[in-house]
């Protein structure tokens, strides 16, 4: 039994993970109903950039606020570039533009810093304790506390702050925000560079766990269905579906994949929102739809 | 001043219904047939045959079967790729297995079985919409390329998962050449464009758009949800695993499931966003855009780039790939194919435009 607690609690903690990178999905939907493929390609380019100014040396802090800033650049180029001029296009549109936007992330990030793995150290340490039989990951526990933090930050910058009013008020009708006179394009480059931070949280975490190479960009595709199964506009969508993709996909592929032949992580976390979605087709947190013709 | 169409006149419905209502359209395709199953062959090398030619052909098959389910239906989906994996496995087997069939039986059982596929991960499209069933039909393509991978009966038990086609015998005679596999190619992927073309202009094809446009309406005017969902993802998968059947077969000869991965889904969707959403010529335009736009950066590349390290020169291509993407889809949102339309307005004022 403590094996099954052992496999749920590490599936929890990576789940957490899951959701910051979701995060970054769900704040840029809700602000402009885009679906931001290019959120992987950001998380690869802000640990890309942090954790090359620190082999050159650099202050950790200093780093820090260049890496920000980078990711604010980052942001008000892409609102001026790719989405002011896609205002009003159907939503795929925009959605393959930001497949578009992740190309040309993938290839600059590499370009300008290197293919090579990056070991990352954040000076957390990474020994398992125990606790109540139970080896559970010091550095997990860390990681899920610091999520914790950002995304209870979030929801209170969300619903309390004035400019977190106005982003809720841009989600649910762009035409009536600008009508009321909220500056549409100012919201959107704030929204991409919360985002940008987020990116930078997860690309940390993951890139000192994983090593920050081309593949931190895949863990995007764990963020979908933890996406779909929370619900595209809820941040706490995002928390709930990632511990739950996370504790199941563990807790499947050590219990059903030795049935089946093993791997099904990479699928597992699809078919078990698809199904979920069967049941409730906005996910669990996400706003019903009420249809008109 | 060539391009116009008073003075033909139209003394029937089926006149009226025909694909190309203007005898000048009529005349161009002509041509474009003809030089495509006569000239191309003569002229073209070994290396534009088989490597170019044939992709862009097949990829046209698979982004007008995208285009029929994302164009036509309205249903996003990320999973074509999974359906191309299902025919060329599909086709390899009945290959194998009942090796009496003939080759474009093959193909046909292949795109059948896709279909069947298809409909069964497009059973949640009943329930699920937009980006939401867009997430859930990476489910097919993960479930499919992990299962194709995995169960050896698939790949015949070969150890890498590899198949391999067997030798391509037409009436007969066995297709060596690049031009055969070319005219092949051609020939098939002809008749199921056309078969297409005539299918989104029929009663199918306008249920497909009333849904594309807004399904509780469509619901409401009498059209069944369920069979022309089920019908678009049907055909929709059909197309792709004709698709991937030949892609295995006529294309590389040898194909593991690795071929079709998301890459490959997302390489057919740029066609169809880039040539067209909702257009059969657009799947083409999009095709040849994305076959040869990596020819064309290594050329560029090449001519000034020999200074470049290879890795950093790879590095720059996808940065112009993406970069071109976003400018495609800010300069003209509806595709190359609606450029072409706008070029059919303005030829038919030229060269007097009041």
């Amino acid at each position: 039994m403590s094996f099954f607690f052992e496999v749920l609690i590490s599936g929890l903690l990576a789940g957490v993970m899951y959701s910051l990178v979701a995060l970054g999905f769900v704040l840029i939907y809700k602000a402009s109903g885009v679906l931001n493929f290019a959120q992987g390609s950001m998380v690869l380019f802000a640990a890309l950039t942090f954790v090359s100014l620190l082999e050159k040396g650099w202050n950790f802090w200093a780093v820090l606020v260049v890496t920000l800033l980078a990711m604010l650049v980052l942001a008000i180029v892409i609102e001026r570039v790719v989405l002011r001029p896609l205002v009003n296009q159907p939503q795929i549109t925009l959605f393959m533009a930001t497949i578009g936007v992740s190309f040309f992330l993938e290839g600059f990030a590499q370009a300008l810093w290197g293919t090579e793995v990056h070991g990352l150290e954040l000076g957390i340490p990474d020994k398992p304790f125990e606790f109540m039989g139970m080896m559970i990951s010091q550095f997990d526990i860390v990681a899920a506390g610091l999520s914790g933090v950002l995304v209870a930050s979030l929801a209170l910058f969300f619903s309390k702050t004035r400019i977190g009013r106005a982003l809720r008020a841009v989600a649910d009708d762009h035409q009536a925000a600008l009508t009321v006179g909220i500056p549409l394009q100012t919201i959107w480059v704030i929204v991409w560079s919360v985002a940008g931070l987020v990116a930078l949280v997860a690309g940390l975490l993951w890139g000192s766990r994983l090593g920050v190479q081309f593949s931190l960009t895949l863990i995007t595709l764990k963020a979908l269905p933890v996406l779909i199964l929370g619900g595209f506009t809820s941040v706490p969508g995002a928390i709930v579906g990632g511990l739950i993709i996370g504790g199941s996909e563990k807790l499947a592929e050590v219990y059903v994949g030795p049935y089946v032949g093993g791997a099904i992580e990479d699928w597992f976390p699809y078919m078990f929102a698809m199904l979920f979605l069967l049941v409730r087709p906005e996910g669990l947190f996400g706003e019903k739809r009420i249809e008109r013709v | 001043m060539f391009y116009r169409e008073c003075g033909q006149f139209k003394s029937g419905y089926a006149a009226d219904q025909a694909i190309f209502p203007i005898l000048q359209d009529k005349i161009a395709m002509g041509v474009l047939l003809a030089v495509a199953f006569i000239v191309v062959p003569l002229v073209a090398t070994e290396y534009w045959l088989g490597s170019i030619l044939i992709p862009f052909l097949i990829l046209s098959l698979a982004a007008i079967g995208l285009n029929i389910l994302t164009g036509y239906a309205g249903q996003l989906s990320l999973g074509s790729a999974a359906f191309m994996a299902v025919g060329a496995f599909a086709a390899y087997n009945f290959a194998l297995r009942l090796p009496m069939l003939p080759l474009v039986v093959d193909f046909i059982l292949a795109g059948v079985v896709a279909a069947a596929v298809g409909i069964l991960f497009g059973l949640p499209s009943l329930r699920i919409k937009g980006f939401y069933l867009a997430v859930a039909t990476l489910a097919a393509q993960f479930f499919i390329t992990w299962g194709l991978t995995r169960f050896g009966w698939f790949s015949n038990n070969s150890a890498s998962g590899v198949i391999t086609a067997p030798r391509i015998m037409m009436f007969g005679y066995e297709l060596t050449s690049a031009s055969s596999r070319y005219l092949l190619t051609l020939s098939i992927v002809a008749v199921f464009a056309l078969l297409a073309k005539n299918m989104v202009r029929s009663q199918i094809g306008r249920a497909w758009m009333a849904i594309r446009d807004m399904d509780i309406a469509a619901e409401v005017i009498g059209i069944k949800m369920l069979q022309t969902k089920l019908l678009a993802f049907a055909v929709s998968s059909f197309y792709c695993g004709v698709a991937g059947a030949l892609w295995a077969f006529l294309y590389l000869g040898t194909v593991d499931a690795q071929a079709f991965d998301l890459n490959r889904s997302f390489e057919i969707l740029f066609m169809i966003i880039i040539g067209g959403v909702g257009s059969i010529l657009g799947s083409f335009l999009g095709a040849a855009f994305i076959v040869l736009l990596p020819i064309f950066l290594n050329v560029v590349a090449g001519l000034f780039g020999s200074s470049l390290h290879a890795d950093t020169a790879s590095h720059f291509e996808v940065m112009i790939f993406g970069a071109l993407i976003i400018f495609f889809l800010i300069v003209e949102p509806h595709g190359l194919a609606r450029l072409w339309q706008i070029t059919k307005e303005k030829l038919r004022l030229w060269p007097f435009p009041h």
